[in-house]
């Protein structure tokens, strides 16, 4: 077995290194020589490039102090911007409001309506731990009400591609679950995560993300979360992995699948789907993104959901999406058809309007929203 | 026996000359940058293309792939990429180029950025409070850059430091020769006013000694409105500007729109490596965009 395994070795090596095996002590004593003059050679000519170099490089700082004026030196800006990022953490505000018309039997809201207010921190604690915090103020049923979104620490180096968060976060199941409200592309969230989720999937535990060393995006994650905290069970849990990648320069896809496992007996399947494109990649002047998601729940009974939308910007500002979300419950299998035209006069500003046909056993529905999302302060990298 | 497994460390020891170091590069300056500065040690991607606003760029499952794998992340810094290399970093799990590490490398922290300020304001637009981060094309901040490169590099990989150094120095000697070509080839073009689509050309326009009259962008970073580009076409009506510039993955549109009414040449200069055809290097591209800046005011 032993000898098995040092030929193998050996004979690895020799495919690695062609004639790294075969090379005598002479031929070793040849090569460590000629490196040796190399080195020496080379020394003697950097140590006279290095003198010419820092002639030039001062001339060059020369010659730029002595052109318009500047700002603060650049070794000056730097330890700025990092005093900055060391001791304040990133504040942002992110405002959100609606005025809802509705024409059908449901008694649903109308008028002027706040949404939640998101109020955001974060920033690095040190070199191994970064923290995020999203509280959201919403005013409801004539009270202010201060809700505890997020508020999650992850590890920042961990070794292997690993990463684990702790606290409480938005479950990084599905597609739309872990999407906050201001990024998503209509007005609503999708009725599959509305029935099964009220929403989304928030709680309190940890997640493990690992991701492959491969060129083709692989993620692989877990998480163990309170749930009901019975006490006699072990809480919920869930798994879930991610691949991805580009065809072209132009466009990206991402697809995946969740399984969430609840103590209350809930059982979820979600598989996703998102595709991205913009001619040359470049995001800026033109682009398009399709995006769906099937769900499968089970506790007493078992039911489905999906839906598919798609947003088109054809022009920089402007962007105009459909969408068409489904649930089939035992009782009802209400279907809903949306869509909206939005504009954004900065990537911090975003006016919509919104328009859905509703259909259901209690009978049609026809809604319309004017939405405003504004955002002030630091803003984040949103994710793909 | 005892000359195989002398043998086999002797491998095994000199080892990492052969392992390449993976550069991700924000943008394709820096990857050819750090090719120039690596050479055979280095494998570079590059996260953008040419014809990509570096600005907006979406934070795709490749490109958190290639972080992951990384041993060197160099972007231009000073919040260019502050829309989508955050998401990359905190997706990719990659503790050897976390911001602070040896790994992760910002090319506008080595050179004086212009246009720095406290007032943040973003009625203004999107304003870099940094300093302005387009530091590519002005020669000189890129052989600022290639030094920090070279230390960096040698930094990461230490058994490698002499090869690191001399492809520098083999660099910066043809670098600085092309300078000098340079500058005398564009003595002409001194004091040539130029409208610029986007404050993307700050550093050319004061290497050059140009004149920057206008921009095509009302407020920096939002597109260009018809009621500024009437106004800018009343202003150089009766000249004024000698000649407009924009960047390949800019609209051409506004550009065009104004040259015809003020009859003024509007010119696509590379901002980066591949932005032409001919800018095939970082050499090309700044022969290109002479070339084509000399053309355009020729012809005015």
């Amino acid at each position: 077995m032993r000898v098995v395994l040092i030929t193998s070795v050996v004979a690895a090596l020799t495919v690695l290194v062609p004639g790294g095996v075969a090379a005598q002590d002479s031929e070793i004593e040849e090569l460590r020589a000629a490196v040796e003059a190399l080195r020496s050679d080379y020394e003697a000519r950097i140590a006279e490039l290095e003198q010419r170099l820092a002639v030039a490089e001062q001339n060059a700082v020369q010659s730029l102090n002595a052109a318009a004026p500047v700002a603060a030196p650049a070794a000056a800006q730097v330890s700025q911007s990092r005093a900055d990022a060391a001791f304040n953490p990133a504040i942002g505000v992110v405002f959100q409001g609606f005025l809802n018309g509705v024409e059908g039997p449901a008694g649903e809201e109308e008028g002027f309506a706040v949404g939640e207010t998101e109020l955001i921190m974060s920033a690095n604690v040190d070199d191994k731990f970064t923290a995020y915090l999203t509280a959201a103020l919403a005013f409801e049923d004539g009270e202010s009400e201060l809700e505890l979104e997020e508020a999650w620490v992850e590890t920042t180096a961990l070794p292997a591609g690993l990463s684990a968060r702790f606290g409480r976060m938005f479950s990084g199941i599905g597609y739309q679950n872990e999407r906050h409200m201001h990024t998503w592309d209509f007005a609503d969230q999708a009725l599959p995560y509305d029935a099964f989720l009220d929403g989304r999937y928030v709680d309190n535990g940890v997640q493990v993300r690992w991701l492959a060393p491969t060129d083709l995006y692989v993620e692989l994650s877990g998480e163990i979360m309170q749930g009901e905290g019975d006490p006699s069970g072990l809480g919920s849990y869930s798994v879930f992995g991610n691949v991805g990648g580009d065809v072209g320069i132009s466009h990206s896809w991402l697809a995946g699948l969740s399984h969430l496992e609840q103590d209350s007996g809930q059982q979820l399947d979600i598989a996703h789907f998102v595709w991205k494109w913009a001619p040359d990649g470049n995001w800026r002047q033109k682009n398009f993104i399709f995006q769906a998601e099937y769900l499968e729940n089970r506790d007493i009974s078992t039911d489905s959901g999906w839906y598919a939308q798609a947003v088109y910007q054809p022009v920089p500002r402007w962007r105009v999406g459909a969408r068409v979300d489904e649930v089939d419950l035992d009782a009802d299998d209400p279907r809903r058809f949306s869509i909206m035209l939005d504009w954004s006069n900065s990537e911090f500003s975003r006016l919509r309007f919104q328009a859905s046909r509703s259909d259901s056993d209690l009978g049609d529905e026809n809604a319309w929203t004017l939405q405003y999302i504004h955002s002030i302060g630091a803003h984040g990298a949103h994710a793909f | 026996m005892k000359r195989l497994i002398l043998t086999v460390l002797l491998v095994i020891a000199s080892g990492p000359v052969f392992a390449e170091l993976r550069v991700f590069a924000c943008e394709p300056e820096w990857a050819a940058l750090a090719d120039e500065v690596g050479g055979d040690l280095v494998a570079t991607y590059s996260a953008t293309t040419a014809l990509q606003d570096p600005h907006y760029i979406q934070a795709r499952p490749s490109l958190i792939a290639k972080v992951r794998r990384a041993d060197l992340v160099v972007c231009s810094g000073a919040q260019l990429e502050i829309g989508w290399l955050p998401a990359l970093l905190q997706k990719a799990n990659n503790r050897r180029v976390m911001p602070g590490t040896d790994g992760y490398f910002e090319a506008s922290n080595f050179v004086q950025r212009v246009d720095a300020t406290a007032n943040v304001d973003r009625a203004q637009g999107d304003i870099h409070p940094q300093g302005n981060p387009h530091i590519q094309t002005d020669p000189h901040n890129l052989a600022a850059v290639a030094s920090a490169m070279a230390r960096r590099m040698a930094k990461i990989e230490p058994e490698n430091t002499v090869i690191y150094e001399a492809n520098l120095n083999d660099f910066m000697s043809r670098w600085q020769a092309a300078i000098e070509r340079w500058e005398a080839a564009a003595e002409p073009l001194r004091g040539k006013r130029v409208i610029t689509h986007h404050k993307s050309w700050v550093y050319l326009v004061r290497w050059l000694g140009l004149e920057e009259v206008a921009h095509l962008e009302a407020i920096a970073g939002l597109p260009p409105t018809a009621t500024h580009l009437s106004r800018l076409t009343t202003r150089f009506a009766d000249g004024g500007a000698d000649v407009i510039v924009r960047s390949p993955y800019q609209d051409a549109k506004p550009s065009h729109w104004l040259s015809e009414r003020i009859n003024v040449p509007a010119v696509v200069l590379p901002l980066t490596v591949g932005g032409t055809d001919a800018a095939v290097d970082l050499f090309a591209m700044f022969d290109d965009i002479l070339a084509r800046l000399a053309g355009a005011v020729d012809n005015a």
